[in-house]
């Protein structure tokens, strides 16, 4: 049983090279400097500094509450849409700091994508489900608009299952499709950033096997994060691991080292399920 | 023995219980429709032959023994209900918009939510009296511009609240969908909440359109009424409510043959736009 299912997870997915590098010699994306967050008065995210490497999957986990969907919610200012949230301290990208109230949030949006735990289909026509990012910054004819919606669709691998499809309503869509058609709309707009806030939770082992695969090919050209409350996902899809808990970065490292050799007790803890 | 079984007291005094409530229910339930239907009965009893005969809706209406109809009435009807649905309807959506979407729970929009509430159970002669007391006296003679100003403000509340109400419903989550693409809050209202919104607004606007239908006292004292054929808005504009009120209190019988008939008429019209409204609404939810 144990050794069918290694089997199958290798034939699926050839050895990764990126698996071992280890985390000094990483291109930085994002640094995360001294982030602290609060949801009112409550301190949710107590300094936080990490480096979130370029072009490779990092993946959050820990157990429910611990900050690690709030800190994601952080890197493209979605906390902003309310009043009541507020982040201190420094997220650069680009040598900016993403935090500071002069930066244009569609502008950070748009060069950092999320897809979310729920499918969100907008209630419209599958093609115009992804035209509307790309809408929103660039004006395209029909042609070229055409073949952005083909490229992200087939990025997404559900390009064969709605290529006949298009102008159904986004709602047709079976749940796992409706995730794949999110994360399309999300690579449609050409972000640099993909995040990814436990994006296989409501989805069938199908759909989260497929959504696995896509996530190992989207990293050749996207910088992924990905919050999981499933290990396995973590161990199989991710080239670094953080764990988090109760607001804190216990322990960052390459992924391997995370579930085979932890540094810190807490974290061995989780990982064997002997916690709490 | 085990507890659950069918002589276990606690369920059969459960079962009693719901056998009673049941049938107390269903006979609020006949109560209601009764006299729905009697009233129904009632209405097609009387107008049914006037709602049939084809002068009803070309001729004028007649002074007392001449044969008529209600033309005027019906025009003047369609007219200020359509004016009147122009002027509250953009208002009422986008105050509905700014309190979904803006105001959320602020005290401005705690505030306005608290007046709408009034204004939507404020008694529709208060509304004419109003009109009147600002415009009619004010330009010194009845018009139907006042009808459908008092007929607008009738409509504003209703919308106001169903497009408040139907915005909250759009899950939270599609709007974080459409910032998360960088989407600025004015596109994302226009394009996918509003989308997401639709019916519901659209069922909203008609049962508001089908609230002022049948509305006669704020044309009591705004449009009053026209014996003859006149689209002219700065003047009285003929309507059915007012003159089924009218006929209705006269002692002729052939006026009172018409006033069941228009009454016959605006109930139909209006139980047609509910069932369209209702359609409408249960087809997307």
């Amino acid at each position: 049983m144990e050794a069918a299912s290694t089997a199958a997870r290798q034939t699926r997915r050839p050895e990764v090279t990126t698996r071992s590098e280890p985390m000094a010699d990483q291109k930085v994306k994002l640094e995360v400097r001294k982030l602290d967050f609060f949801y009112g008065s409550y301190h949710a995210l107590k300094s936080i500094t990490m480096d979130i490497p370029e072009r490779r999957v990092t993946a959050f986990i820990g157990p429910s509450g611990c900050g690690k969907s709030t800190l994601l919610r952080v890197f493209n200012r979605m906390y902003s849409l309310y009043p009541e949230q507020r982040a201190e301290g420094e997220v650069i990208m680009d040598g900016m700091n993403l935090l500071t109230a002069k930066q244009d949030v569609s502008l950070i949006r748009a060069k950092i994508g999320m897809v979310f735990q729920k499918p969100t289909p907008f209630p419209m026509s599958i093609y115009d489900n992804i035209a509307f990012g790309v809408r929103l910054f660039e004006r395209l004819n029909k042609r070229d608009m055409d073949e952005r919606v083909e490229w992200a669709l087939r990025k997404a691998a559900l390009w064969e299952e709605v290529k006949d499809i298009l102008p159904q309503s986004g709602h047709s869509l079976s749940g796992g499709q409706q995730q794949r058609l999110c994360i399309a709309r999300g690579i449609a707009v050409k972000p640099e950033i993909l995040l990814l806030d436990e994006p296989t939770s409501a989805l069938d082992p199908i759909s989260t096997a497929k959504i696995e695969e896509l996530v190992d090919e989207l990293k050749r050209d996207f910088t992924i994060v990905i919050v999981t409350h499933n290990m396995q996902q973590a161990a199989r899809v991710s080239d670094f691991t953080a764990y988090m808990y109760l607001g804190e970065l216990i322990e960052y490292d390459v992924t391997d080292t995370i579930f085979i050799k932890p540094k810190m007790k807490q974290t061995e803890d989780y990982i064997t399920g002997r916690f709490g | 023995m085990s507890e659950i079984s069918a002589s276990n007291p606690v369920y059969r005094s459960r079962k009693r219980r719901n056998v009673v409530m049941l049938s107390v229910s269903a006979v609020a339930l006949a109560f209601g429709l009764f006299w729905l239907a009697w009233i129904l009965a009632t209405l097609f009893y009387e107008g049914g032959t006037a709602l049939v005969r084809a002068t009803l809706y070309y001729q004028m209406t007649p002074p007392p023994g001449a044969d008529g109809g209600l033309a005027n009435a019906i025009a003047g009807s369609l007219l200020m209900v359509v004016v009147g649905t122009l002027i509250g309807t953009p208002i009422g959506v986008m105050a509905g918009t700014y309190l979904a979407e803006y105001g959320r729970s602020g005290w401005l929009a705690s505030a306005t939510r608290f007046l709408n509430d009034v204004l939507l159970s404020a008694p529709s002669i208060v509304i004419g009296l109003f009109v009147y007391s600002v415009y009619v006296a004010r330009v010194g003679h009845f018009s139907g511009w006042a009808g459908s100003i008092a007929l607008g403000l009738l409509v504003i509340p209703v919308v106001v609240r169903t497009t408040d109400d139907m915005l909250k419903l759009v899950p939270s989550g599609l709007r974080e969908a459409a910032a998360a693409l960088g989407c600025p809050p004015w596109r994302m209202i226009l394009q996918v909440t509003y989308r997401a919104a639709r019916t519901g607004i659209l069922t909203g606007i008609l049962l508001a359109v089908a609230r002022i239908s049948g509305e006669t006292a704020p044309l009591l004292f705004t449009a009053l009424n026209n014996q003859f054929w006149s689209l002219n808005m700065n003047a009285p504009v003929s309507n059915l409510p007012v003159v089924i009120f009218q006929f209705a209190m006269s002692p002729y019988q052939d006026w009172q043959r018409l006033a069941w008939g228009g009454a016959t008429l605006i109930t139909l019209a209006v139980l047609l736009l509910n069932i369209v409204a209702r359609v409408m609404f249960k087809k997307t939810h």
